[in-house]
Parts: structure tokens; sequence; C-alpha cells
């Protein structure tokens, strides 16, 4: 059966280092345990493409950097991912897309674990969808802090174990991303006015 | 079914380890009682029940079902009740989380209904297509939308019979995440009563066959907690994507490729949210009906969910 995508915001999957698996099948599906506390082996999320490079010598391979209210995702696409790689190719940031994709997890030189996103669509989209993705991640990570203590919630015991930050944190970028969009609207609602926007 | 002979069918369900009763024993007597003494239903049920506890030496409270009513899953509006169902099992999902065991959709003549089965209540499986009575379930409420729990203290027994389900159909919303195989623009075998989809020109029945082009888009629907396969036809397809048969034998006659039409096709489509309904058969939703979710989002019930814990 095919896994659900999970909803998770960019802080939180950067966070996400630790990988496990199941079984000991080499065929088994690999996991990104979520500091919320659930497994991750597939991750939808919406955010502005802000960057794309083509970082690969003898073949593409190109890096974008995708912004959310939270924080940067990082996609790679090369060769396998041929459909990604030509979005990437043919897109202009900044732009709104939605990503469906795997986490993968990579150690540096000096020992710290980058998490990044090998996608397996890269969709372009718009302010709406990106407003609703916003809202249902936000319920979702509120969903995951809220049962982290529930009895047999076996990956968020695995999440205590191995992660140091409060799970409460990520319930608080939820709540400031979802306030985010309440001051985008209003920053809307002025500039109709023929105000000047607020200086950042 | 009458409403007596469904409380006859639970009753005797409800004895059935501890008397040897049929449904017509339980019939005859809730009969004499209604139609005789002219005494209500609900009464009616209660006395029998309590003639049949005597003959077994047992308390009311024994009995797992002895407070919950038999419902029909279309009665269910409100949160937290006791019920008994007979139901055939309409779909599983697969669980998304370790502590559910089942999850699925039960139906009956009524309608269908979301249900969920934990770990922890340790419960027999239940197997997709039969027919269970189930006793002593609870109803759940979730913004709006209804459904029931397993637990611990429900009982499962197994019906000769099949309940009907009734043809409604459900609805399911989430963003649109993969496009699969066998979309776009088709063939079909031309065969009587046959329209598998061809794979390179041949029909795992019929072999090769000269196929007939059709529309239509197999996809993944996935809110971040359940995934649902749903499949457009030709008619919903042209309608959600604008193009229609044949536009779509024309792009693939220019191109000398079937396969660019579904890539026109999924650039519009993935990433998106939508909300479709239609009935299941088999792992699928077939559309009926769809929207495309692209209106503004609100965030205020999620901030006050946020806050709330």
């Amino acid at each position: 059966m095919r896994e659900v995508a999970r909803r998770v915001f960019a802080s939180e999957f950067n966070d996400a280092s630790h990988t496990f698996k199941e079984s000991d099948d080499e065929r088994a599906p690999a996991y990104q345990l979520l500091p919320t506390g659930e497994k991750a082996n597939r991750v939808f999320f919406v955010g502005t493409l802000t960057e794309k490079e083509d970082i690969g010598e003898d073949n593409e391979y190109w890096r974008g950097r995708i912004v959310d209210p939270t924080g940067t995702f990082f996609v790679y696409a090369g060769q396998y991912q041929p459909e990604a790689a030509s979005t990437l190719r043919d897109l202009d940031p900044p732009a709104y897309v939605a990503v469906v994709g795997k986490p993968r997890t990579y150690e540096t030189d000096d020992g710290n674990v980058n998490v990044s996103v090998r996608p397996e669509s890269i969709t372009v989209v718009d302010a709406a969808t990106r407003d609703r993705w916003v809202v249902e991640t936000a319920e979702r990570t509120v969903e995951r802090v809220a049962a982290f203590e529930d009895e047999g919630n076996e990956y968020a015991r695995m999440a205590a174990d191995r992660y140091d930050a409060d799970p409460d944190r990520y319930r608080e970028v939820a709540v400031e991303a979802l306030r985010g969009m309440d001051e985008d609207g209003d920053a809307d609602a002025t500039d109709t006015d023929g105000q000047a926007e607020p200086t950042p | 079914m009458s409403e007596l002979e469904s409380h006859a069918a639970a009753i005797a369900e409800q004895f059935s380890d501890h008397l040897d009763i049929t449904q017509e024993d339980v019939e005859e007597r809730l009969e004499t009682l209604v139609e005789e003494y002219r005494v209500p239903l609900d009464e009616a049920r209660r006395s029998v029940e309590s003639q049949y506890l005597d003959e077994a030496d047992l308390e009311r409270d024994e009995l797992g079902s002895g407070d919950s009513e038999l419902v029909q899953l279309g009665e269910i509006d409100e949160d937290e009740q006791w019920i008994d169902l007979r139901v055939k099992v309409a779909d599983l999902w697969e669980p998304g989380h370790e502590s559910i065991a089942q999850v699925g959709l039960l139906g009956d003549e009524s309608g269908t209904m979301k249900f969920v089965a934990f770990d922890t209540s340790d419960l027999p499986e239940l197997d997709e297509g039969t027919s269970y009575a189930l006793s002593n379930v609870v109803t759940d409420e979730y913004e709006g939308s209804f459904s029931v729990k397993l637990n611990k203290t429900t009982t499962i027994t197994e019906l000769d019979e099949e309940v009907e389900v009734g043809d409604d159909a459900v609805t399911v919303e989430g963003a649109l995440v993969d496009v699969q195989s066998g979309s776009g623009l088709i063939k079909r075998c031309p065969e009587d009563d046959c329209t598998r989809v061809l794979q390179n020109g041949r029909c795992s029945e019929h072999g090769q066959v000269d196929g007939e082009f059709d529309l239509r888009i197999k996809a993944v629907l996935d809110d971040g907690r359940e995934v649902h396969e749903v499949i457009f036809d030709k008619e919903t397809t042209e309608e959600l994507t604008g193009i229609d048969l044949e536009e779509a034998k024309q792009m693939a006659t220019d191109a000398l490729d079937t396969t660019v039409v579904v890539e026109e096709m999924q650039g519009d489509l993935l990433g998106h949210y939508f909300e479709v309904s239609g009935p299941v058969f088999g792992r699928y939703v077939l559309v009926d009906e769809f929207e495309r979710l692209d209106g503004p989002a609100d965030p205020e019930s999620a901030l006050i969910k946020a806050r709330s814990i």
C-alpha cells in the first residue's frame, strides 16, 4: 500500500536527521523520524522556489531552494528524476511550487546531518494552494504534538529518545506560520487602501 | 428487514453464546408483546431480553450490548453513543498509524461510514466484503463527520446473510499527489463485455486486439492522514482537464505518442487540492463529482486548535 505523504514544515523537516528501517530486508522502506513523533517515507509541501542551480558536473543535477513560512526545503533532482529536473530547469524563481518527494539525509564531513528532498514531482501552483497547505500542515503538526504523550505512540517515544527539542516548539512554529497568514491578509488590505507598504 | 426483525436478530445475536435460540423464537415473543399486548417495541425488547436473561441465568450487565441500541449508520448523528450495528465491511484502508489495527468503511442499507479499530483493543480482524453484527461500538464526531470506533468490549459476530450496502457516495479530499500509470489516453479491449485496459496493445484476456480509445485518470488524493485512490472516467476527466477525447487523440497523433496526453494533463493536477465524491469500488473511489479546492484557506480554526492544547 502507498505511504501517506506527511505534512511537515521546513523547520521540523530539517531537524529530522534520524532515519530507520522497520525490517532487515534491504528493500524495506527507509523512514525519516519526525521530531513530533511520526515516520515519514514521503512528504508533500508547497512553498516558494527562490533559487535553482545546476550543480552537476557531467550530468545535470538541479538544486532548488523552496521556502515555507518556517524555513527552507532543499530539493535535488538529477537524471533519475527527469520530470522534476526538467521542471526545475524550466522554472524562473520566484514561483509557488508543490513538491511530492522522499526525505533524504546525508552526513557532511564535519559530522552534521543534512536533510533534503528527492522529488517525485514538482508542479507550479498558486498562492491559494500554498495557503491551504500552510493551514493543513499546521493542523497535522499540532495533531502530532497533541498525540505525543499518548500511550503506545511508538514514534513519539523514538523521537523523545533521539531528539533534544521539545515537540511543543513545533506547535509554536505552526502557530507563527498561521499568524503570518493573517498578517499577509492585513497587508493586502492595506495595499488596496492605497497606503504605503510597511517597511520591513 | 422490519424494525422488529432487526431487534429480534440483535437479541438472538446477544444470546447466541448463552442460549440455543433462533431469530424466529425471538420474533415470536416480540410479536406477542407488540401486537397482542400493544407494548412499545423498546419495552418489548427489554422484556424479552429479561426473559432470556432469566433462562440463561445471566445478569443484564453480563450481556455486552445490553444498553446499546441497534441502529443504522445513517441514523448516527451524535458523538459518543454506544450502539450495535449490522454491517458489511465495504472497504479496508491502510492504517495511518501504528496504534490503529484496522480502518475502513462499513456499510448497511442506509449508507456507509468510516470505522476504526485500535491495536490495543485486540479484536479479531474484519474481512472486506464480509457482514458482521457488531455490538458495543461507540460513535465519534470530527468536524461534523461521524465515524464509529470499535473497542475492547465490542463483540464481533460474522453473519451468514449478506448486509446490503446502500448506494451512497463517499467524499474524500486531499492534495493530488500522484497520477498513476494507465492514465490519460488509453485503449480498451473491444471484445463484448470486456473493457480491460490494453498494455502495449494486448488485453490480458483476449491477447492482441485493436483497442478503442478512452480517457481516464487514476490519481491519489492524500490529506496527510490517509491516501485514497480515485478514478476519473472519460466525462469527469474531460471536465477536469478541459481536454476531450478528440483533442487527446489529435495530440497523440501529432506527437506519435499517447503519453503526451497524460503529461499535459498532470501539470495542472499534481500538487493541487481536490474534493471528490462517488461510490467506492474495490480500492477506488469512482469520481462522480469533484471540486477543485482553490478558495482562500482559513487559518482561524487551525489557530484555535493549535492554541487549545
